[in-house]
Order: structure tokens, then C-alpha cells, then sequence
């Protein structure tokens, strides 16, 4: 649908609403199909709010290592893990502050295992800082700082996966949908009561 | 919006469009009087309503503006469409030393029908007379008897969902059929059942066959984000806008009131009022007036309207104005439950809940160690993934990668959750009075709140987390530690607040009590009919008039007595009594 007609369509059930005080089904078939449609065409590359080109390349990196591509499906890259931090942090001077002291970190401590910064490590070089960071039994003076920061961005990351539309299909969420009616769903409470034991 | 003319005689004014407004203004209407409805928000525009949209829809994903989600400041709901919270610019409220209370406001039209949880609950027979029984609180002027037919009436009108169960503590009503149990609903039941529980299908403010021109409901399960189809209860597009197209109910959006203005006789004559678009004072002239602003707000609203004939505020010499403040009792737990993992995928949102728990122990009081009781509401199922909705996964996984994602993919959906929802006790240290020193940003004297639970409610609370404990561990559940105190109205502040698992006053967003019916005026600013003792041509249709709090949520309660006390209004302005 193009966006002349979404708004023609979307003024048409404001009248609707307005007229009746309600919404017939086709209506809201309607607003369903087109909300599901909407922001489709998306896409294109983003530029950097807050953080540097060299420090949006880590975030990316990062988002990647924490959820990435698995058989085949897409992971945070893809879903725009990064320009979704970089966007609520150009807005809120604490959370750009979390990232950039993380950022930093990550880059300072990965020199003193030899690396040049963290976008340069070796993948290996790189999950073996995660492996542990990623664990709070590994907290100790020396990592609390990495161990806190990494527990933002993976918070932050998973939530901008989940509630993307990619992360949607990953999850496999099916609601928030237009039904005729509402089934049993016979077979989910088969398997759930026998394996209850109820 | 054009002001009205301060000149012209209104034969009601309401103040207030909620779920009491929002029915004077339809009983009313179809009735032939005309009506001036006030409503200190904005008109609301359904096209607005965005329950069907993915965060993925906007840009922040409900982070709200500046990502106060993360960090602090408002919470949430920004694409919700809720229209109101705990915090208000320019309104604010104080809380007393030593109290913790939390107080949701909602300034738009329809106030908090557009997006509460359409729990719809009878009182029992014995809801209205429990001092008789057990000698704490008070009785209510009125028995069950008395509100059977505005009960009919409401659920005729509203339409809603249920079945013929024939429990005391949950009297039937006239029920449409309501959707499949889903399976974590079917646990609950089950796992009741072992325990000698009955859970039934949840009583939901939900129609699923067509209902005077609204579709049945289509299972988005968004209820709490609105409902741009009318599928649900609103006090805004089920009753005002369909009221609005007889031609005698008009809007008067934006307008703030501040006093009821006495005349010599003692009758309201008028309501001052801020027109919020321009900041200007107004007027408008009335005949009769019905206060409807929630609770607090009509409240507050009677407190702030002194004269030397009315010192201590309109309607109130009894003093009883503002005390007795009730809010429902709130507790939850949840769990793990293993037998959901790996289940057959389906869409479990529906609508918002499909089972629920009434009260078991009204004939077991005196062994239960608390008096009264709670049901008990359900929550599971894959629920639409928002910010957050992981979070408590990957705290529990920790890691990253494809590890971390199958820990998200083994829990989703596992989670069951148990919420109570009790009666709490009337007590003299819970009330709302005047603000000596704070002033909103009108200028308009605000409420400071005390507060305070009492043993009744704390060893219920107890007994919550005992029977929810049950439930959980019979279903195979490993039980999440802590147990919640429910309620999402803010933070509770550790050092007011008890130990057990027992939500902050307010939280449960269901404060009643503080304008109470009864027989004598020396003790009950209002009669049996919602209308002042001392000022003939004032009513008052919210939550105020509760005399009492009994665990079923309270919006349908306030929407029978609000239609009751619209048929006496009409029948005594037709005798000429007002």
C-alpha cells in the first residue's frame, strides 16, 4: 500500500470511527495488514548519532557477537542492533556515557593482550575478552568495569533484536493479529498437561 | 473548543469521563437530559489507539523519549496510548512521612477505561455486609438485591464474557461465550483442581458477538493498549461517543475543575473551572452536579470547595471526606514451568485474560488467620516481545551467542504468573486530606495522601504466596524467588514499604472509599443513592462512594451504582426534588 493510499485508508476508519463510534472486522483487518506493512521499506545505511565511525564499528561488532547469524538467519547486524543504541544514546547523555567508557575499555584492555583495538582482534581474541566478561563469577576488580558495561549492551542488544521485526520472525511471536475466532489450541495443551503429569 | 456560555443553566454537569461518567452521560442521554461532560484531558482520537502496532513501529520501541526506560524518569508506555501515569507535569501530589502511596491519573477521555484490565467482577451478597459478619469496617447502605439490576443492566449494555458457575463469592451474570483456555490456562485449572480450587473462565469486559453495533472481539490481545474496534469496555467509545450522537451530551474537554461554587441554599449552582488550552478561569452555571472525577480527584474537588457555610469543604461535615481511602490488596508469583518448554507454537494472546480464580475460603474465615479474601488472575503465554521482555532470561543465562538465543527460545512462554487481588480493611491511618503548602500548577490546592496496611492485609498476602506456591509447584513449576508485589505504578520505596511481597498503596490503581454512602450523615457524606445529605443537588458516580473494597476490581461495580444513581437523578429531577 502506498502512503497516499495508508492515509486515505487511515482517514476513511478515523470517519468510520468517528460516525459510528466503531470499527467494523473488515476495519480492523484493515489497520492490521497496514501496521504490518508499515515501515517495511525501511532499510539503507545509517550514520552514526553519537558515537565516532570507529566506535559505532565496535557496537556493531559487538551486537554481532551477541546475537549472531545462526543457520542461516539473520541476527542483530541485520536487524540494526547498533542504530537503535546509537539512536537512544544520542538522546540521553548517560547511557552515551555508559557506551563510551565501554568502548574505551574494551579497547585498552584488549591492547594489553596485544591486540591494536577490539574491531582489529582476532575473533578469537575477541570472545576470550567476552568469555568473560559475560559471567559475573568472573568479577573481580580488574573486569568490573567490562563485566558492567557488558551487561548493558547485551540487555540493550537483546531488546532492540527481539522488538525488531526480524527479531519477531526469530522468536517466532504469531499475535497481535486479526482472528475470526479464538481455538483451542489442542495440541500445545496436550503436550503441556501430559508433560505436567495433569 | 468553543467555552460555554456562562450564562446558560446546565441541568447536569459531569465532571469526569471514566467508567462513572462515562455511564451517568449514557443513562442520562437516552433519558432525554442533557448533559455537559466535563473531562480535564483532551477529546480522544480512536484513530490514535496504537495496540496494533509492533515497537518495531516506532522509533523508540516504548523506550520513551531520551530512553527513560534505561535510566530513569517516566516510564514507558509511550506507544501505548495510556495517557496518564503516577507522575503528571504540573500536577503533583505529596505523601506523608513514614506512608507510601502511588496515584495513577488519567487525563483523557474515557480517564483509565481506555486501558485497565477489563476484569469484570459482581460483588458477592455478603461483599456488602461485612461488619455484620465479622465485626471490621463497615456495611454498605445496600444489598446485593439492590444492584442485581444495574448489574443486568451494565452487562446487557457492555456485553461481556463468563459462564454459569454458581459460586457465592462470584454471582453469574448474563454472560457472551467466552474464548478458549489457552495452555498455561489449563495448568492453572488443573493444578486448582488438585487443591481443591475452581478456576473458571475469566469475567473480561470482552464481547464476542456483536454487541449494539461493536464487532466481537478479534484476539489481538492488546486490551490494555485500547481498542480502536470497540471490542472491549471504554467508557469513551462504548457510551460517550454513541450518547454524543443523540444530540444531548456536550464535550467540554480540557477543563480542569477547581471548586463547586455553593449558593445561600446550600446547593451547588456552579463549577469554576481552568479552560487548560488558554490557562484562563471559567465557569459553568448548573442545576445539578455529578462528580465523576476518580476517587481522589472529586475528592479533592469537595475539600477545595470551602465557604463560610461549608468550612471544612462541600458536603462534608461529617468530616469523612477523605478518609477510609482503600486500594486492592496486590501480591504475585511466578514461575518456570518446564512442561511449556518446547510446546507446539501458537498465538496465545486472545484477549487479556481467559481464566481467573474467584474466592474459595468465604466459608472458611476463621481458619484462614485473615479476614475476607482474593481471587487470583492469570498470566502467561507468548506474550508480543517489548523492551524488557528478556531481560530476566539473559540475567539467569548470562553469556552470548547462539547459547544465550536458545535460552531465550527455551523460556519464552514458560512463564506463568499469579497475581492476587484482595480486600483490604478500612483503616484511620489511610486517607487523603488538603495539601497546607503545595499547589498544582493552577494554582489548585493538591492531595497529600497517608497510608498504611494493616495486619489483615499482610497475613493475606501471606496466604497469597502460600496458595500461589501450590499452584505453581503442582503444575511442576520452579517458583521465581521473591514473589512481586504487582502493580506498575513506580517503585516501592523499601523503607515504607513491608517486607512481604504486598503492593504499594495505590499501585493496584483501584483507590476507593473516600465519599462513602450511608445512612447516617453524621458518619457518610453521602445517602444510599450517591447524593450528598447535605447538598440535595450533588452526586457523586466514581469510586469514591465505596463503603468497602471487596476483591472483585471495581470498575463494574462503580458502572452499575453510577447507572443507579443516574436513574434516581433523572427520576427526582422529573419530581422536581432537585
Amino acid at each position: 500500500m502506498s502512503d497516499i493510499s495508508r492515509r486515505d485508508a487511515v482517514r476513511r476508519l478515523a470517519m468510520m470511527l468517528a460516525s459510528t463510534g466503531a470499527l467494523d472486522a473488515v476495519g480492523a483487518r484493515t489497520i492490521h495488514a497496514m501496521t504490518a506493512e508499515a515501515q517495511a521499506a525501511s532499510g539503507g545505511t545509517y550514520t552514526p548519532k553519537t558515537f565516532t565511525a570507529a566506535q559505532y564499528r565496535l557496537l556493531e561488532r559487538l551486537t554481532d557477537l551477541i546475537i549472531p547469524v545462526e543457520d542461516g538467519k539473520p541476527g542483530a547486524l541485520a536487524a540494526g542492533c547498533a542504530a537503535w543504541i546509537d539512536m537512544i544514546s544520542s538522546e540521553n547523555d548517560r547511557l552515551k556515557s555508559i557506551y563510551t567508557t565501554g568502548f574505551a575499555w574494551l579497547d585498552q584492555t584488549i591492547k594489553a593482550k596485544g591486540a591494536v583495538d577490539f574491531v582489529s582482534a582476532t575473533p578469537a581474541q575477541q570472545t576470550a575478552l567476552l568469555d568473560q566478561i559475560a559471567y559475573r563469577r568472573n568479577q573481580s576488580d580488574e573486569l568490573a568495569p567490562g563485566i558492567e558495561f557488558f551487561g548493558w549492551v547485551r540487555r540493550m542488544t537483546v531488546d532492540a533484536f527481539y522488538t525488531s521485526e526480524i527479531g519477531f520472525k526469530d522468536i517466532d511471536y504469531r499475535g497481535n493479529t486479526h482472528l475470526g475466532a479464538y481455538p483451542s489450541p489442542v495440541a500445545s495443551i496436550d503436550y503441556a498437561v501430559k508433560r505436567a503429569g495433569l | 473548543m468553543t467555552q460555554p456560555s456562562a450564562n446558560t443553566v446546565h441541568d447536569v454537569v459531569i465532571i469526569g469521563s471514566g467508567a462513572g461518567g462515562g455511564t451517568v452521560t449514557k443513562v442520562l442521554a437516552d433519558l432525554g437530559i442533557s448533559v455537559l461532560l466535563m473531562e480535564a484531558g483532551p477529546m480522544l482520537a480512536l484513530a490514535d489507539l496504537k495496540e496494533h502496532m509492533a515497537p518495531y513501529h516506532v522509533p523508540h520501541r516504548g523506550a520513551g523519549a531520551k530512553g527513560e526506560a534505561y535510566t530513569g524518569g517516566r516510564t514507558g508506555f509511550s506507544y501505548s496510548a495510556t495517557y496518564g501515569g503516577a507522575q503528571l507535569e504540573g500536577e503533583p501530589y505529596t505523601v506523608a512521612p513514614g506512608s507510601d502511596f502511588s496515584w495513577f491519573r488519567s487525563r483523557i477521555l474515557g480517564g483509565r477505561t481506555n486501558h485497565y484490565g477489563r476484569v469484570t467482577l459482581r460483588f458477592a451478597d455478603y461483599d456488602f455486609k461485612g461488619k455484620s459478619i465479622d465485626g471490621l469496617g463497615f456495611d454498605w447502605p445496600i444489598t446485593y438485591d439492590d444492584m442485581k439490576p444495574y448489574y443486568d443492566k451494565a452487562e446487557r449494555f457492555i456485553g461481556m464474557v463468563g459462564t454459569v458457575e454458581n459460586i457465592r463469592s462470584a454471582p453469574d451474570g448474563i454472560f457472551q461465550p467466552p474464548a478458549a483456555l489457552r495452555a498455561h490456562d489449563v495448568l492453572v485449572q488443573r493444578s486448582c483442581a488438585k487443591m481443591g480450587i475452581r478456576a473458571v473462565p475469566a469475567r473480561q469486559a470482552v464481547i464476542t458477538q456483536a454487541t449494539n453495533g461493536r464487532p466481537p472481539c478479534h484476539y489481538c490481545g492488546q486490551c490494555g493498549r485500547g481498542c480502536v474496534a470497540a471490542s472491549n469496555y471504554a467508557a469513551s467509545y462504548v457510551q460517550i461517543f454513541p450518547a454524543m450522537k443523540t444530540g444531548r451530551v456536550q464535550v467540554l474537554a480540557n477543563a480542569m475543575a477547581r471548586e463547586l461554587i455553593a449558593d445561600e441554599t446550600g446547593k451547588v449552582k456552579a463549577v469554576s473551572y481552568v479552560d487548560k488550552t488558554t490557562g484562563s478561569e471559567r465557569q459553568v452555571r448548573c442545576r445539578t452536579v455529578v462528580l465523576a472525577a476518580s476517587c481522589c480527584e472529586s475528592t479533592r474537588l469537595l475539600l477545595n470547595s470551602k465557604s463560610s457555610r461549608h468550612p471544612q469543604g462541600l458536603a462534608n461535615s461529617s468530616g469523612v471526606v477523605g478518609k477510609y481511602l482503600m486500594d486492592t490488596v496486590g501480591s504475585s508469583l511466578s514461575a518456570y514451568v518446564p512442561a511449556l518448554s518446547g510446546m507446539p507454537r501458537y498465538n496465545s494472546d486472545g484477549y487479556s485474560n481467559h481464566l481467573y480464580v474467584p474466592w474459595w475460603g468465604w466459608d472458611k474465615q476463621q481458619a484462614l488467620g485473615f479476614p475476607r479474601g482474593y481471587h487470583i488472575e492469570v498470566g502467561g503465554g507468548y506474550g508480543m516481545p517489548n523492551l524488557g521482555s528478556f531481560t530476566g532470561i539473559v540475567n539467569r543465562a548470562e553469556g552470548y551467542g547462539v547459547k544465550m538465543k536458545q535460552a531465550i527460545r527455551d523460556e519464552y512462554g514458560t512463564t506463568v504468573n499469579l497475581s492476587g487481588r484482595g480486600e483490604m480493611i478500612p483503616n484511620e491511618k489511610s486517607f487523603c486530606e488538603i495539601d497546607p503548602d503545595v499547589k498544582d500548577r493552577w494554582g489548585i490546592p493538591v492531595l497529600r495522601f497517608h497510608w498504611g496496611w494493616s495486619d489483615h492485609e499482610l497475613n493475606q498476602v501471606r496466604h497469597m504466596q502460600e496458595t500461589f506456591r501450590g499452584i505453581l509447584e503442582g503444575m511442576g513449576g520452579r517458583v521465581n524467588a521473591g514473589g512481586g508485589r504487582g502493580g506498575g505504578a513506580g517503585q516501592a520505596d523499601p523503607a515504607t514499604t513491608p517486607r512481604v511481597p504486598i503492593s504499594r498503596g495505590g499501585a493496584i490503581i483501584h483507590e476507593v472509599g473516600t465519599v462513602r454512602m450511608g445512612n447516617d450523615s453524621k458518619t457518610s457524606p453521602l445517602n444510599k443513592f450517591c447524593q450528598a445529605h447535605e447538598v440535595k443537588n450533588l452526586f457523586v458516580a466514581d469510586g469514591a462512594p465505596f463503603v468497602t473494597n471487596p476483591d472483585k476490581n471495581p470498575t463494574h461495580t462503580i458502572i452499575a451504582l453510577a447507572w443507579r444513581t443516574a436513574e434516581y437523578l433523572a427520576e427526582e429531577m422529573r419530581k422536581g426534588n432537585v
